[in-house]
């Protein structure tokens, strides 16, 4: 049993990683009707930023708060110089045009960083394990990933739906000409949204660091994932992103912890030890499956465009 | 007509494509394929670095012919890998395929090789099957079969009294490989073992919950590259360092150890090389190597820098005629060159026997980690597939 409620941290620690980097995506391509492949490399700028200035700062906190300011910068600067061109073109181009970006961060990274990869050193405190039940702890590092993503999704609701901002982003998702007659300043607004959808996935790529490495090319495989959540969870919803990557955290986890021992009821058991984590990596794809074929707008559709 | 046409032009190229080399070649081809993108690249560097010093300690001549050597990287992909030594087959005509560090790819790879009877020499990859059913004249390893090194290691836990033990390793040909050999020779009792998705999982927070709630004497784990950075890692965070220890295969070398740094210190692994051997031919590599790199060589580098010896000791002894195909092999079959491992001798499926020893962590004089070897774990060890294999000589 505390096996089961242990797992379920797992998957959930996961799908909250996985919605910062969807959340982004989502804004980007629900309210600026853009197709930002490189969102992954924002990821990994984060990441680096992160590794960088924890080198340089020597604190962990204080070095991801300047990376998560870093990448916001960095995320309005390429806003402003490689994303506002492709607006108002068709989806190849957005799709063409921010897969040379991919190209171009990754090789970027390579010259700047160098090919071989860091690694971000967690704090004494950080690089524990806590009680949280008889019997079960649990990684201090974990828990602390768990509540500030919980925070930064709360403020993003706070920001989008209570907020004056949050009122002219909804209002030029629902319609970007009347809000633009009206007076916003959409060019502006298109900045910031991006802005803060590469701040947010940098926030995912800086809080991975320390358990996985810096490496080049390390936003590819969450970029793809992340795409099955905004599809799963309606394009353009805030909502529906976190919704569906809390399922898909934990969909990938269960099946990854539990499959082999089910498995193991019905084959031998090194058949299930190889079966097991390729049907458990199918699963998300299955549930994505089901709700385009059930629900082609997704579980939480924004009402309308 | 165009249909005639065709068929006559075919015909041309494959008279072409049948007529033999020419008997004397101008210098010796070499294929090298190995990683050079991506994550696992330092790896594909470090075993070209290894080679071309092998090169340079032998002039850059075999048996009097001066060598070319092509690399292609494979992405750590099986298709690409295939599609490069195909390439390298056909249309470099090269007269050896050197490398391979992923078994998946080298399986993919093997058969273009053999076929066109070209030797390939693999300087990492060691799958069960080539090494049994799959054998081939025209292979030879300067590594070692996958399964011998966690063999040495299931013999050392063995030795140090382990109980039970819970087994964790990529889902591909190697990672198979791996927790066969710990099973072959592990006496205790296997509570638990997962195979996780490769290369693309990288967090292991799930097998790690699992391997708390086993409560296993010890843990085995292999992962190779950049994850065995990333398990390391993530074992210290879940507070299982310290409580339960970890026996490793190929998941610390000299070029995960830079980012691994203390967490490595105190975790035992089995290699069949180790930096500090003390024979003359691997001072002079080791040496040369961190002179000119300012670095320590990896054990994919010492099995690079031996393929190239190997290569070399066969095209001596049939004095650069490179058609003579039998006279190579014999002289590969002797194991006839001055290996950084120490003298080893070949099975009859071409993969070494030879010693396993055990590795440990250490700070060299300069502060820097390294590598370091502590006693012999088995001697003289063959691989457990070599009956399969129906080559005999």
């Amino acid at each position: 049993m505390l096996l089961v409620l242990e797992q379920c941290l797992n998957g959930l620690q996961l799908g909250l990683l996985l919605f910062l980097v969807a959340a982004g995506l989502t804004l980007i391509f629900g309210i600026m009707d853009m197709v930002n492949l490189a969102h992954g490399s924002l990821y990994m700028i984060g990441a680096y930023f992160a590794a960088t200035f924890v080198a340089w700062t020597g604190d962990f906190v204080l070095g991801a708060a300047l990376a998560f300011g870093a990448t916001l910068l960095v995320g309005m600067l390429l806003e402003v110089i490689a994303i506002r061109p492709l607006y108002g073109r068709d989806h190849l181009d957005h799709v063409l045009g921010t897969f040379g970006l991919v190209l171009f961060f990754n090789e970027l990274v390579r010259i700047v960083w160098g090919p071989a990869g860091l690694r971000v050193p967690l704090p004494d405190w950080l690089n524990t394990s806590v009680q949280l039940l008889p019997g079960l702890s649990y990684p201090t590092y974990r828990i602390a990933i768990i509540v500030t993503a919980l925070a930064v999704a709360l403020l993003l609701y706070i920001l989008v739906m209570r907020t004056r901002l949050g009122m002219l982003i909804r209002a030029g998702a629902s319609n970007r000409e009347m809000a633009g007659a009206l007076g916003v300043n959409i060019k502006l607004l298109y900045t910031l949204v991006f802005g803060l959808g590469a701040a947010l996935a940098g926030l995912a790529g800086l809080m991975q660091a320390p358990i996985l490495t810096v490496q080049i090319g390390m936003g590819e495989n969450v970029l793809i994932l992340a795409f099955v959540i905004i599809i799963i969870g309606g394009i353009g919803s805030i909502r529906g992103a976190f919704v569906a990557a809390i399922m898909v955290g934990l969909i990938d986890t269960i099946g990854r912890a539990f499959l082999p021992d089910i498995l193991r009821l019905v084959m031998t058991s090194r058949g299930a030890a190889t079966v097991a984590p390729a049907l458990s990596s199918m699963m998300i794809y299955l549930v994505m499956a089901i709700v385009l074929v059930v629900r082609p707008q997704g579980l939480f559709p924004v009402a309308s465009k | 007509m165009l249909l005639r046409t065709v068929f006559a032009g075919a015909a041309v190229l494959s008279v072409f494509a049948a007529m033999p080399a020419p008997a004397q070649q101008k210098s010796v081809k070499i294929g090298f394929v190995s990683t050079f993108s991506g994550p696992t690249a330092v790896i594909g560097n470090d075993m070209r670095n290894s080679f071309e010093l092998a090169l340079d300690h032998i002039g850059r001549k075999m048996g009097g012919l001066p060598v070319e050597v092509i690399y292609e990287n494979d992405e750590q992909r099986p298709d690409v890998g295939r599609q490069k030594t195909e390439k390298l087959i056909q249309s470099d005509r090269v007269n050896f395929v050197v490398g391979y560090i992923w078994s998946n790819v080298l399986l993919a790879s093997l058969k273009p090789v053999v076929d066109s009877q070209t030797f390939l020499i693999s300087a990492n990859a060691g799958p069960s099957q080539i090494a049994g059913e799959l054998c081939s004249p025209f292979f030879f390893s300067t590594s070692w079969q996958n399964d011998q090194t966690p063999q040495a290691v299931g013999e050392y836990m063995n030795q140090k009294g382990v109980k039970s033990v819970y087994l964790i390793g990529p889902n591909y040909a190697a990672g198979k490989d791996m927790l066969t050999g710990v099973r072959a020779t592990y006496k205790g009792k296997i509570v638990g073992e997962d195979l996780t998705q490769w290369p693309g999982q990288l967090d292991f927070s799930t097998e790690l919950s699992k391997v708390r709630a086993a409560k296993p004497d010890a843990v085995f784990v292999f992962y190779p590259g950049a994850a065995g950075v990333q398990f390391l890692n993530q074992y210290a965070q879940s507070g299982l360092r310290g409580q339960i220890p970890l026996y490793t295969a190929f998941t610390i070398d000299s070029l995960s150890l830079p980012l691994q740094k203390d967490l490595a210190l105190g975790v035992p692994g089995a290699q069949h090389w180790v930096n500090d051997l003390p024979n003359e031919a691997n001072k002079k590599f080791v040496a040369d190597f961190r002179a000119k790199h300012k670095a320590y060589p990896s054990f994919y580098g010492a099995q690079s820098y031996d393929a190239a010896m190997l290569v070399n000791s066969a095209v001596t002894a049939v004095k650069g005629n490179l058609d003579n195909k039998d006279g190579m092999r014999n002289e590969m079959r002797k194991a006839n060159y001055a290996s950084v491992r120490g003298p080893y001798r070949y099975g009859n499926n071409h993969f070494p026997i030879q010693n396993f020893y055990l590795q440990d962590v250490v700070k060299d004089k300069e502060g820097n980690l390294t590598l370091q070897t502590v006693a012999t774990i088995v001697k003289d060890s063959q691989d457990q597939f070599h009956s399969r294999c129906p080559m005999k000589w």
